[in-house]
């Protein structure tokens, strides 16, 4: 792969960034699964390079689960949204932050629709007044989450305490790194370095000392792809979609895998440990399967977070093949205690924990 | 015979033609050619379809054509103004000429489709995905091999790479893909016969005198495999070879093949030369960027400014028998409009 073609291609999906003053709204799959995440986000953005982020606890799910499960109409989804906006312009705030790549697809969708369709906009406004009272602004700068580190990821690989090296080896690590389709496949515009090519997170690994894999499969669907799992006649689609990606990816031997979206992080994880009590098939080295981490999650590591307080047990698939690969210290015994010392139930059939 | 000044914007094919047809009939023409030479894309390719005679033969004839004393080639010259006041142009060059005309034919031709545009076919990002004009250079140095030195033996061809394609907002048909790419696939076959090579298309439109002919030829004589289906994308598998995804809709299954080779039909658009005109001389263009002709059936030379004409391709993709028979019709409309201003 030639890497002048690939910034030619960056170049032209440049989207602008806000520096500082965001509106928060929390991913719901995030929070539940990968706590550690979002955590990570508010503590770096604030704590450490002194950004004002706020979040409001009335901002509720956005519904795009139920929307692409063809539960939610377009019209209630849209007066959700307009009620999220609303909460942030009465909060005076003008730059949205979104933490889900599933609710980023949700919000730039509707914003692309009200810019078509002005007429949905006043529709929405309607309801949204007459539901709630309120009203609201569209917001001027919306950016994933994931486009804020990246426009951050310097001043990470600056701090950098754990670059990613293999120790032993001194070779960069392998990044296998797949967008959510719904960050950018939609509409590339609204993506870091666009849809065929994505920078965000391939920016990052290579920021903090990583090598980018390109594999055959690597634009394929995570296997999530909402109506594909959710109804449950039709998950072998989503676990063979799951399958056909690894299998692509295996003979590059990676080392992580690092994703911006919760779905695709869920199942890229989760359907590891299936296919692996299915069949017996693992993706990794030495019978191994290869972790998957989110971008804060990968970014506190390198900045030398403890893995537990970024959450990183909370995977089916163990990190330690990865953390010992970049020569990270770690005490196997405290994964799962709480902050207080207490031990909490050990899960069963840990993956890649010897 | 007929006396006056012309000036002819573009020297590839319609334009050299309509100087030479314009000098024959006794008019002054300044050919204005921003390259350093005359001949437009043509002097690249290789081999012209449907016979697959030598371009050279149709260069060294268009050649002929502008060699006359009433021609004054420009190359290297681009226009930067102009003005217009009894019934007289003043073009200004950007390199300080000014030059007077009765009348003026834009003959500025078309742009390939910049392949690279098209992201998912990684063109400028796989080694061996190319264009058909990068064909054409090994066509012509006589060699087709990969990147690193070895000879293809899989070779796909990707039609309506720009063309038809409302995403790159090209709705329209560049007319001349399919059948270059019938073309190309047999002459790769020529020059390495184990290869196979697959065309994937969307529809065959083979319009052209000969062009239906030289498809059944391709299949019958020369084995080429062609599948209904438009290439989704491309990747690189471990050891550097091409892999495809597309859609076999005659089949109705989805397909994925390794190959060594990508050659892409890059389509035609409205040149950047021919842009810049349409501002300097406030021309009228169409929804598809080219210009727009004051009438399709009977005024297709004609434009919405007075004594300014049109040739070739910069109107509407066309073939080098279309562009030539076009630039005639305009150097006829030139002389009739210089006949009628004469009286």
């Amino acid at each position: 792969m030639k890497n002048e073609g690939r910034k030619r291609i960056w170049a032209e999906y440049q989207k602008e960034i806000a520096d500082d003053h965001f509106f928060y709204v929390r991913s719901c799959i995030r929070q539940s699964f990968f706590p550690g995440s979002e955590q990570f986000f508010l503590n770096f953005m604030r704590n450490v390079l002194g950004k004002d982020i706020y979040e409001n606890p009335s901002h509720t799910t956005c519904t795009g689960i139920g929307y692409h499960g063809d539960i939610v109409p377009l019209a209630t989804i849209m007066t959700v949204v307009a009620r999220h906006f609303a909460l942030m312009t009465e909060a005076g705030y003008k730059n949205i932050a979104i933490s889900c790549v599933t609710s980023f697809g949700i919000y730039t969708e509707i914003i692309e629709t009200w810019k078509h369709f002005p007429g949905e906009l006043e529709k929405t406004r309607e309801y949204l007044y007459k539901a709630t009272g309120r009203e609201f602004n569209i917001p001027e700068n919306m950016a994933h989450t994931s486009d804020i580190i990246y426009k951050f990821r310097n001043e990470i690989a600056e701090k950098a305490k754990n670059p990613l090296v293999n120790r032993q080896t001194g070779e960069p690590l392998r990044v296998i790194e797949h967008i959510g389709c719904h960050y950018s496949k939609m509409f590339p515009k609204y993506g870091v370095g666009g849809a065929e090519f994505p920078h965000v997170l391939s920016g990052m690994a290579e920021a903090w000392g990583g090598e980018v894999i390109d594999y055959p499969e690597r634009r394929h669907c995570c296997g999530f792809g909402f109506r594909q799992y959710l109804v449950q006649a039709n998950r072998g689609y989503s676990i063979s979609n799951t399958v056909k990606k690894f299998d692509s990816m295996k003979p590059f031997k990676p080392d992580l895998v690092l994703t911006n979206c919760p779905g695709c992080n869920m199942f890229m994880d989760k359907w590891q440990y299936t296919i692996r009590e299915m069949e017996g098939t693992t993706y990794g080295e030495n019978g191994e399967s290869i972790p998957v981490l989110t971008y804060e999650e990968l970014a506190g590591l390198v900045m030398g977070y403890n893995p537990w307080d970024l959450g990183l047990q909370y995977h089916m698939v163990q990190s330690e093949p990865l953390l010992r690969k970049m020569g990270i210290e770690f005490d196997g015994q405290d994964k799962f205690k709480t902050k207080d010392g207490r031990q909490m139930p050990l899960p069963k059939n840990l993956i890649n924990v010897v | 015979m007929i006396t006056g000044n012309v000036v002819v914007v573009g020297g590839g094919v319609a334009g050299m033609e309509v100087a030479g047809q314009l000098a024959r009939s006794g008019c002054m023409v300044s050919l204005i050619e921003k390259e350093s030479s005359a001949g437009g894309h043509i002097k690249e390719w290789h081999h012209l379809f449907p016979d697959r005679r030598n371009s050279m033969e149709v260069t060294d004839y268009l050649a002929r054509q502008i060699n006359h004393d009433n021609i004054t080639l420009l190359t290297g010259t681009t226009i930067a103004r102009m003005g217009y006041g009894k019934k007289v142009f003043t073009v200004d060059t950007e390199n300080g000429k000014s030059i007077s005309a009765d009348a003026v034919v834009v003959a500025t031709g078309f742009d390939l489709f910049r392949s690279e545009r098209k992201e998912e076919y990684g063109y400028g990002i796989y080694d061996n995905v190319i264009t058909s004009a990068d064909l054409e250079v090994m066509f012509r140095n006589g060699e087709i091999k990969l990147t690193d030195g070895r000879r293809p033996e899989k070779i796909g061809i990707v039609h309506c790479v720009g063309s038809r394609d409302e995403k790159v907002g090209n709705i329209y048909c560049s007319k001349l893909c399919c059948i270059t790419a019938v073309k190309q696939a047999m002459e790769l076959k020529e020059h390495l016969s184990d290869a196979r090579v697959y065309c994937f298309y969307m529809d065959m439109r083979m319009g052209g005198a000969l062009y239906e002919e030289t498809y059944r030829e391709s299949q019958e004589k020369y084995g080429i495999n062609f599948i209904r289906g438009k290439v989704s994308e491309v990747g690189e598998t471990i050891d550097h070879k091409l892999i495809i995804k597309v859609e076999d809709t005659l089949v109705g299954r989805p397909l994925r093949m390794e190959l060594d080779m990508i050659v892409l039909m890059a389509g035609m658009e409205m040149s950047k030369g021919g842009e810049q005109m349409a501002q300097i001389f406030g021309l009228k263009t169409g929804e598809n960027r080219f210009f727009a002709a004051a009438d399709h059936h009977y005024g297709s030379n004609e434009s919405n400014v007075e004594a300014l004409f049109f040739a070739g391709s910069c109107t509407a993709p066309m073939n080098i028998t279309e562009t030539i028979s076009h630039a005639r019709a305009a150097a006829a409309e030139v002389i009739c409009y210089l006949r009628k201003a004469e009286r």
